[in-house]
């Protein structure tokens, strides 16, 4: 396997533009992805994690998503500028994507059975001869799917429409689809955000098999720190549109260096022992219609210095960990 | 303070020309909450949490048992009692946004049960409603904004507000916090601690999230499909669950520090059906120490094992607590 990272996002940043004024959603990113990595994207809502995961596909309407610089690197295509038909092609097969609700994506008219096999005679690709799937042919991939992501009853739940399913089962459902393509990248936006913890527990299982059995990677976008330290091995933390730290699990919850990662897991209560206060993050997320220049977390951060109105650094302390911030330039400096 | 005494809420789902189907939502649930105390009640969804909350204030309607508070029965309210009840018991709900009227200001939002419970009037009023905000973080100059130029958090402490105005004795806190970012959940749960000391609050807090059950409230009660399968205090739950759904849930949190606790299996399958209950343990679905022959037929009963613990399985053999005792189920105690 080359260095060459599969995915590369470079220097992006993505506006909305709304009758109150340019919304400053994406503010020059840069984020990489090796092949076989799993990275998890955390943040608070409005962060622009989900805004990052939909701008991978492209499925952000434009207007009003108005790209503002830079660029996103798929095995070395651009994806901003490929055609809509190149895109029609990553979709599903190079890069899936599963999401927070899986009711919201799944007709519900339609029998899962039936949306699942829509979905692999789209994806043609995925017979190596490169032959046409049949449709009985197609039918019996679909349940071999449904095996796969262990839905109980893979061929009655066939025919099951999706008000028939627990949400779990749901999940798996659509996870069935991502899988179909046999994509390089899996995309989950908050996979388990809306299931209960014993039924996440369980899908987040699920993916951790299935990626290790397709060789995949993965990004996985949630605002829980928690699920981050299950499934992932680096972790980006985002604040109002801005990367701010990129580190190793380790790194990160051992030594995390950014105020506001730090204020982040000194947030999080422990559900394995008694924690004596938590301290929160005073103060809210900056408007970002006029977001303040340099650092946007600086209205919110205690250690703020005059300096932090120009834009932060990024300051390396390893291969595996840096942090963007004016705390540690001015150490390095002095 | 609080007694629930075998409380039944059952909702009717048929369908014509399907038969009857009734959803038995809570189903003979017994609960004491001592003044002063931070009771969690703690499930999946569909356990029947919100529901008992609801049922104390009569928002559903119930089907059986006792409700007391404070020694007066309030099972069925009059109109005198109905007062009583809105003016001490408090409810504080999920999504702040709309619990909260988009068209009425802060000010007219949090001084309406001032208005209708007390004789306030004019600039006292006014005052009055300013210290509130005061006391949950929030400047005097929010007094005329609306709803939609606060942000959730914000939000949620003019809901506060809005439930200490009378000075009420419980707080029933139907997951307060799940609407909210980490970081705005924090203050919160942190400024909830502060209260319930300042003015000798009790709390009903109903909640999924179990990392903050153990952060704020000193007892647990476990529930699953509308029955409590474990109860006691906080810590000695969390430290030894005893019942194996509660083991389970808490196996399947996860944690955020790098090394995870030994989970073993993930519990399977899902929570059954609230219509169709599976005979013997509701548990006995999806239980990894399920004794076949008696866990699904016969139905445990929620039983003291040790002090301030019980629970509701067959694993565990003790004499039979004070609440709990399921009428229909008396006579399947375990030999």
């Amino acid at each position: 396997m080359t260095d060459q990272p599969l995915l590369s996002i470079q220097d992006f940043s993505l506006d909305f533009d709304t009758f109150d004024g340019v919304y400053k959603a994406i503010d020059r990113i840069n984020i990489n992805l090796k092949q076989g990595e799993t990275l998890g994207i955390v943040g608070e809502t409005g962060c622009g994690k989900s805004v990052i995961a939909k701008s991978l596909l492209r499925l952000l309407p434009s207007p009003p998503a108005r790209v503002r610089s830079g660029k996103i690197l798929f095995n070395g295509e651009d994806l901003l500028t490929i055609s809509e038909q190149r895109m029609r092609e990553i979709r599903g097969i190079d890069i899936s994507m599963i999401f927070q609700d899986p009711m919201t994506y799944l007709n519900p008219v339609f029998t899962v059975g039936r949306q699942l096999v829509d979905v692999i005679m789209a994806h043609q690709r995925v017979k190596p001869t490169g032959e046409k799937f049949s449709p009985i042919e197609a039918k019996a991939h679909a349940i071999e799917l449904l095996r796969m992501v262990q839905l109980p009853n893979p061929e009655r739940q066939f025919d099951s429409y999706p008000h028939q399913l627990s949400g779990g089962m749901r999940q798996r459902v659509l996870i069935a689809q991502a899988l179909s393509g046999h994509p390089k990248m899996l995309v989950a936006d908050e996979p388990t955000t809306a299931l209960d913890v014993t039924i996440q527990a369980q899908i987040l299982e699920l993916i951790k098999a299935l990626i290790t059995e397709f060789g995949m990677s993965m990004i996985l976008i949630t605002h829980d720190l928690s699920v981050v330290a299950t499934i992932c091995s680096r972790v980006v933390v985002m604040y109002a549109g801005q990367v701010v730290e990129n580190a190793s699990v380790e790194d990160l919850f051992n030594n995390p260096k950014h105020p506001y990662t730090r204020g982040l897991l000194s947030a999080i209560p422990h559900p394995g022992r008694k924690v004596s206060a938590l301290s929160g993050i005073p103060g809210s997320l900056p408007n970002l219609l006029d977001p303040p220049p340099g650092c946007r977390f600086q209205e919110r951060c205690t250690q703020a210095l005059e300096i932090c109105s120009e834009r932060p650094p990024w300051i390396r302390f390893s291969d595996r960990h840096e942090t963007a911030c004016w705390l540690y330039a001015e150490a390095e400096n002095a | 303070m609080l007694d629930l005494i075998d409380l039944k809420v059952h909702f009717d789902v048929s369908k014509r020309g399907r038969g009857k189907a009734i959803l038995k939502a809570v189903n003979g649930v017994s609960l004491s909450l001592a003044k002063g105390d931070s009771l969690a009640l703690v499930g999946e969804s569909g356990s029947g949490k919100s529901t008992i909350g609801k049922a104390i204030l009569h928002l559903v309607p119930l089907t059986g048992g006792t409700i007391k508070f404070a020694g007066i029965d309030i099972t069925t309210l009059n109109p005198e009692r109905e007062r009583h009840l809105r003016r001490t018991v408090q409810m504080i709900f999920q999504d702040p946004h709309s619990a909260l009227n988009p068209r009425m200001t802060i000010i007219r939002s949090v001084s309406e049960s001032l208005i209708i419970h007390t004789r306030i009037r004019g600039s006292e009023l006014r005052h009055r409603v300013s210290e509130l905000l005061e006391t949950v973080g929030l400047p005097e100059q929010f007094l005329y904004r609306y709803p939609h130029e606060l942000s959730g958090g914000q939000k949620q402490r003019v809901c506060i507000a809005r439930a200490i105005a009378l000075h009420p004795e419980l707080l029933i806190l139907d997951e307060p916090t799940s609407a909210l970012d980490v970081s705005v959940q924090a203050q919160i749960l942190e400024f909830l601690k502060d209260l319930q000391a300042e003015f000798s609050l009790s709390y009903l807090f109903i909640s999924h999230n179990l990392a903050v059950v153990r952060h704020l409230c000193n007892k647990v009660a476990v529930m699953y499909l509308g029955e409590i399968v474990e109860q006691g205090e906080t810590e000695a739950v969390f430290e030894d669950p005893k019942h194996p759904y509660t083991r389970a849930l808490l196996h399947a949190v996860p944690y955020p520090q790098v090394i995870q606790p030994d989970r073993g299996q993930p519990l399977r399958g899902d929570i059954p059906s609230p219509i169709d209950l599976p005979p013997g343990c509701n548990f006995s679905s999806r239980c990894p120490d399920m004794q076949a022959g008696l866990c699904d037929r016969i139905a445990p009963t929620l039983l003291a094992i040790e002090t301030g613990r019980q629970v509701s399985c067959h694993l565990y053999g003790a004499t039979p607590a004070d609440h709990g005792k399921h009428d229909d189920t008396g006579s399947t105690q375990e030999t």
